[in-house]
This record gives C-alpha cells, structure tokens and sequence, in this order.
C-alpha cells in the first residue's frame, strides 16, 4: 500500500459539505498536483467532525492540525505553506471566543477534548464509503467475536449487563427489549433500525450514518444474531437525508461483498441481511408502530399498543426496534464488555436495568451557543458543562436563559437548574426528557411564549390525526398562544392550557401526542411572569412578540442627533410616522403597524422599544 | 471481492495500519525534517524523499513523518529531528540522503542513535 506522509481529512458530513467542502477537496487535489505532491499527501474524505458552525473543516494528519471555515481562495497558502513549508497557517485556525490566540490542535481544542467518543469513536477517521477503513479501526470484530466465541445468549446477557438504554427517546433498556423480542413466540423475527430522524434542530442520526454507516451494520448484525430466528432487518431512514442513504447503501454493498451480510456469515450458520427503506419524512413515522406500518406500505399511523412490537409488529412478527445510536454503541459493548460501558455514567443498573444511565449520549448543540454542532459526552455530565465548557457559552455575551431538550416532546430547563446531571430520570423529573438528543440554547432575547409557540406548531403540523386529543387539542393550543402572542390573551388562558396540555397527555394514541404538551407545560412552569406579561400587562419582555411592543421617538435624539432625516418617514409602510425633515419625528399608535422597519432603518438609534 | 474470514480482518488492518498511524497521530517514532527556506534551499525535500522510500521499502508502519519550520541553525541544514516516543528529541544536522538512510537504519528502526550525525539530544551539544 501507498505511503503518504501526510492525511487530509475533508469533513464531508451535510454540513460541511453545503459549505462546499467538495470544492475545498477539489482545490487541495489541484494545488497538491501543482507542488508534486501527490506521492506525499493523501485527501481524504470523512463523515461529520461535528463541529458544523465551524465548517468547512480541514484535518491535517498526523499533527492534527485542525483549519476552520475554509475558502477555495484558502487552499494555495495553505498547501504551500504547511505542506511544502511545514508551516501551518495561524489564522485559519481556531480562535476561542474572546481571545486572541488560535489553537492548532484539533485535539486541544475544548469542544472536542471534552468529549468521550463511543458512538462517534470513528467521527473523522474514516472514509465513511470505504469498508476498509473501517475494518482498519477494529470494525467488525465484535461481530466475529460474538459469532464464533458468543452464544446469543451471552450475547444478550452483555447488553443487558451494561445497562445500554433506548438512544432514540424513551430510554427504554435494550438488553430487556431484546430479551422480550427473544421470548416472544415466531420462527421469523425481526430488527429495524429508526434513522426517521425528525425533530427540529437535532442531526446526530444523520451524522453517525453518515460518518459511520458500518457502526450502525455490525450492531444490527449483532442483534440479530443474540435475538436469533431474525434473517432480516431494515433500516427505515426519511427521503430528506440523502446522503446518509447513499452511504447506508454503499455500506450494505460492500458489507455483502465480504460476506459480513448474507448467507453463513463466518462460515457460521448465522445469515442475515439488511434492506434500506425510505420514509416520505413524517414525523410521526419514528413511532414504532406507525413506522412498521409505512415499511408494510400502509399509511404511517400509529396503533394502540395493547400489544407491543416486539411481540406483534412487523408482518404480525416479532420485531426489535432501535435507534441509529442505540446501534452504533452495541458493537463497542461486545468488543471492550458490560464492564467498561456501564463503568461510564450514571446509577447502578446490576439490579435495576432503569437504574442508571450508562455509557455517553450525542446532542446536537443548537442555539444561541458559540460552538454549535455535534457532541457526545458521558452520561451525568451537567448541563452547565455541555453549555459553556463544550458549547463555549452564550455567544455575544448575553445572558443564558434555558435549554430545550429532547426536541419538540422535550422540554424547557432554566437557567437555576443548570447543574443538573443529564441522565434519563433526572432530565423526565424537570418535565423534559433525554428524547433523541437535540439541544436547543436560548439566551435573553427570546420569548419562552414564543418558543413554546414554535415547538407546538410543529407537532401539531406533524399530528397524523388519527386521535381527536392530538389532532384537535393541539390546535386548540396553539390557538391560545397565537391569542396570547398577539395580546389578545385572558388570565384564565394559562389554566386552560394546563388543563388542555393534562387532557391531550392522558388520552393521546402515541407519543408524540403523549409529549407535544411539554414544551408548553414545561414553560408555564419556569417561565410564567412571562405568560402573565404577556396576558395581563401586554408586555413581552423580549421584545419578540411585535404585536406587543410600543415604538417611539426619542425627540431629543431625533432632533439632536440625526436632524430629523426623515429616514423612518420614508420607510414607514403604515405612514405612521409624523413630522417633517430637520425636525422631530412622532409615531401615531394609532396607525403603527408594528413592524419594526423604523428600528432597523434609524441610524442614530432613535427609535425606542418597550 | 471474496468473502471474508475472521483472519482477513487482521489482514486489512495490518495493511491500513500505517495509514491510521498518521491518521491518529501516534506512532512509535516521528521525524521532523526542517522545511524552512534554508532547509529546502540546502536539500531538505531530498532527505524527506529519502524517509518516504525507506518507509515504503522496509514496509514501515509506525513512523510518523512531518514537517517543521526553520530551527534557526540555517548553516546546519538539511536538518531533521528523530523522536523515539518516551526518549529526547535527537537533531541530526548537515545530511544527505545517505547520512538520512543510515540514521533511519539505526536510529529509527534499531533505536540507536548515530552519534557522529548528532547536532543535540533533547537540549544538550553532542561533543
């Protein structure tokens, strides 16, 4: 094989690559070329680094130095400079917020030294579509130990043993959802894999795929063989992740051309094989059952779950469900043991399977936070230190609000409850939940009501409608907060959205109706002076909720200051505005729309805000 | 393709093993060869040529090789440094690529280091 020197690792995860990561591969292949280094330096492309708010992103090995946001126009300097030079280049490195010196090493960098990789443990390494890169990081060999040194119920017993839970949500364990799935009686069985990735501002599912589709393969193949009687398994991802399609597909080619899946995998007696199944993007289609019944062809509605999948689900089969990185953490349990994996979190799960929670969890960070992007750190850390010391903290120096996690099922947590441990119990006790990770940061300058708004539209658009509690009583909702949004709220608006939130938890068919409530109970509970701003004195103290500000001149620097320009007289599309050029200028309430283009067109800072 | 043994997984890995060391940045060994404009001026990228080869021919798999800047010893190029993990930095000074393949021989593979090339070890002279 080829010596290079020298790796460049390209980030080609979704993000990077919308910020033209493929142009920056190109550029480096043509400036490499033009120095004659081809012998010497090798590009490489890999999944997501998850550090996507810097991105396009740039890894050179093996000094692991580590280039941000980088332009076409970049990479001349940069090849001559640190790969004919061996010079790397300051200033397009990382820079921390509010400081002055860039950190070369990838490695150094607090966003990613924080981190504990389990199911991200190949996030930057490899070349996602070559099977023998992955190989090359120790891939598959859990699957041949468990297949020729394993029984399936070793197999089995090791899951349960190191207390891996549900990463897609409810945090159910999964040694005890194989188990069931196991007992349950039928000679075909099988496993699915939910990559129907939906919630608002959460990407992890599309990133392990896509930076490790074969992480995601050995464990499904290591499921079925412990759960036994299972020749197939599917893997159900939504239309809108292209890429992580692509890279599944290539991944099963190649898996299949080394027998890893088909018939008599290592010579053993075992087969199985793993079919892609595109979801139209329905997000009541990472349901169980209303994703078992779009596989079938069937509309995606859920059922009531007197009966539950693992007993009755696919094709009336037995069928064992799990998420993308539920998957990906199962081959690393096989390969280092129950021990070392339920060595890192929370709890005690040797007697109790929901007595802890074991192992790391990946969040997508979003939000108002310095460093957006992907992170997966230990269970138990705080939110504090996912926030400021991994996230970088609020960016422009305002003020943290909450955090909503668990996406729109989620919940918001405020700011004096910052220290909490993130840990499936800990997270439902506040009223949110772990939920598939996504992380959403919010700062000063937003409006709980507004938010809360935003989380309960898109469920309520989302709603199958199928039950009238979801399908009508989050409308209902909704109509309340529009009503309060626009001033138009009652005092007695907050009891009724409790009672209405109450109503649609206990009789909804599913989940996703059981959790839509959460954002806006969660906000009625820790942000209420909000709500009564809102309804009773017509105020939002954010100043999000237009239809509730007041704008106004300051006469002194209308006049003073900017010599009555007029520029908001211009602009005023309400014709609001009064006065005349070189003197002051007046809103009339009575005709303002609230738009706010006085605000941003005045250049002297005129116009106030209440 | 063929189907795959259990054996074959060791193999792929055993082959890609010299890839992931520079992926990973670890290694046994790493040699730094000096790339300032004295450095290249004085054959600099013919003692890196020289490291790459041996790599290639010996089938090396745990030698990392990389470059710096100018040490600020311009009389004394080409110059590399060879650090073998756990030991002092060793700067070599003043080599061609014969004095390069004789330190790779010895120093790198064998561990020991040729003196009568030495500039320094960790910050002491070689007398």
């Amino acid at each position: 094989m080829k010596t290079y020197r020298i790796q460049l690792m390209v980030c080609t995860g979704t993000g990077c690559v919308s910020n033209h990561a493929f142009d920056i591969k190109s550029a480096l292949e043509k400036e490499i070329a033009k120095h004659n280094l081809q012998a010497e330096a090798e590009v490489v492309t890999t999944g997501c680094n998850g550090f996507c708010g810097a991105g396009p992103i740039l890894v050179v090995q093996p000094d692991g130095i580590f280039y941000q946001t980088l332009k076409v126009s970049d990479i001349p300097f940069l090849v001559e400079e640190h790969l004919l030079k061996g010079r790397p280049v300051k200033k397009l490195m990382y820079v921390p917020p509010k400081e002055k010196a860039p950190i070369p090493k990838m490695s150094e960098i607090p966003f990613f030294s924080d981190q504990t990789l389990i199911a991200l443990r190949n996030r930057g390494m490899i070349d996602p579509e070559n099977i023998d890169d992955y190989i090359a990081r120790g891939g598959y060999k859990a699957l041949a130990k468990a297949l020729t040194s394993m029984t399936p119920d070793e197999v089995l017993q090791e899951i349960k043993k190191s207390g891996l839970r549900g990463r897609g949500g409810g945090g159910f364990p999964t040694g005890i959802k194989w188990e069931t799935c196991k007992k349950a009686e039928g000679s075909t069985k099988y496993v699915i894999c939910n990559a129907d990735e939906g919630d608002p501002g959460a990407f992890m599912d599309r990133s392990i795929i896509e930076g490790d589709p074969h992480s995601v393969i050995e464990g499904m193949i290591i499921g079925a063989y412990a759960i036994e009687n299972v020749r197939e398994g599917y893997i159900y991802v939504r239309m809108e992740y292209p890429l992580a399609i692509k890279r599944f597909n290539i991944a099963i080619e190649q898996a299949k051309e080394y027998g890893l899946l088909g018939e008599r995998i290592f010579d053993t007696d075992f087969s199985f094989n793993i079919y892609v199944r595109r979801g139209a993007g329905a997000f009541v289609c990472g349901e169980s059952t209303a994703l078992m019944a779009s596989i079938e062809g069937k509309p995606g509605e859920p059922r009531a779950k007197y009966v539950h999948t693992v007993e009755k689900g696919l094709n009336d089969c037995p069928t064992c469900l799990n998420n993308v990185e539920t998957w990906a953490n199962v081959p690393q349990i096989i390969l280092k043991g129950a021990d070392w994996f339920s060595s890192i979190g929370t709890g005690d799960v040797t007697h109790d399977p929901w007595g802890g929670s074991k192992g790391t969890k990946v969040f997508s960070l979003a939000g108002k936070v310095n460093n957006t992007g992907l992170v997966e750190v230990p269970m138990g850390i705080t939110l504090r230190d996912i926030i400021f010391k991994v996230g970088g903290g609020i960016r422009d120096g305002k003020k943290f609000k909450a955090v909503q996690t668990g996406g729109p099922s989620g919940g918001f947590i405020p700011e004096s409850l910052i220290d909490l441990p993130v840990d499936y119990e800990e997270l439902t006790k506040v009223g949110s939940m772990m939920g598939s990770g996504g992380m959403v940061v919010m700062d000063e300058e937003n409006c709980m009501v507004d938010m809360a708004k935003y989380f309960l539209k898109f469920t309520q658009e989302e709603s199958c409608g199928k039950c009238i509690p979801c399908r009508e009583g989050t409308k209902r909702m909704l109509d309340i907060l529009e009503r309060i949004t626009v001033g138009k709220g009652r005092e007695e608006d907050l009891d009724l959205l409790e009672e209405l939130s109450m109503m649609i938890v206990e009789s909804s068919l599913c989940a996703l109706g059981g959790s839509a409530p959460n954002p806006v109970l969660t906000t009625l509970k820790y942000f209420r002076d909000e709500y009564i701003a809102h309804v009773r004195d017509k105020k939002c103290p954010a100043h999000v909720c237009r239809q509730l500000l007041t704008f106004t001149i300051d006469p002194q620097i209308c006049l003073e200051i900017g010599h009555g320009c007029g520029m908001c007289k211009k602009n005023c599309p309400d014709g609001a505005i009064i006065g005349e050029t070189k003197k002051v200028h007046y809103i009339d309430p009575m005709k303002c729309g609230k738009c706010g283009i006085c605000y941003d067109v005045c250049n002297f800072e005129a116009i106030k805000v209440e | 393709m063929a189907k795959l043994k259990i054996e074959d997984l060791e193999k792929i890995a055993d082959d890609y093993k010299r890839k992931m060391t520079v992926r990973e940045g670890g290694g046994r060994v790493k040699v730094t060869v000096h790339m300032g404009t004295c450095g290249i001026a004085a054959g600099a990228r013919e003692i890196m040529n020289t490291f790459v080869s041996e790599i290639e021919e010996k089938n090396v798999k745990d030698v990392i090789l990389t470059t710096s800047g100018c040490a600020g010893l311009c009389s004394e190029e080409p110059m590399i440094t060879v650090e073998v993990l756990g030991q002092a930095p060793v700067k070599y000074s003043k080599l061609t690529p014969e004095k390069a393949k004789k330190i790779f021989e010895q120093h790198v593979l064998q561990g020991i280091f040729v003196k009568e090339y030495a500039l320094s070890i960790g910050s002491e002279k070689v007398q």
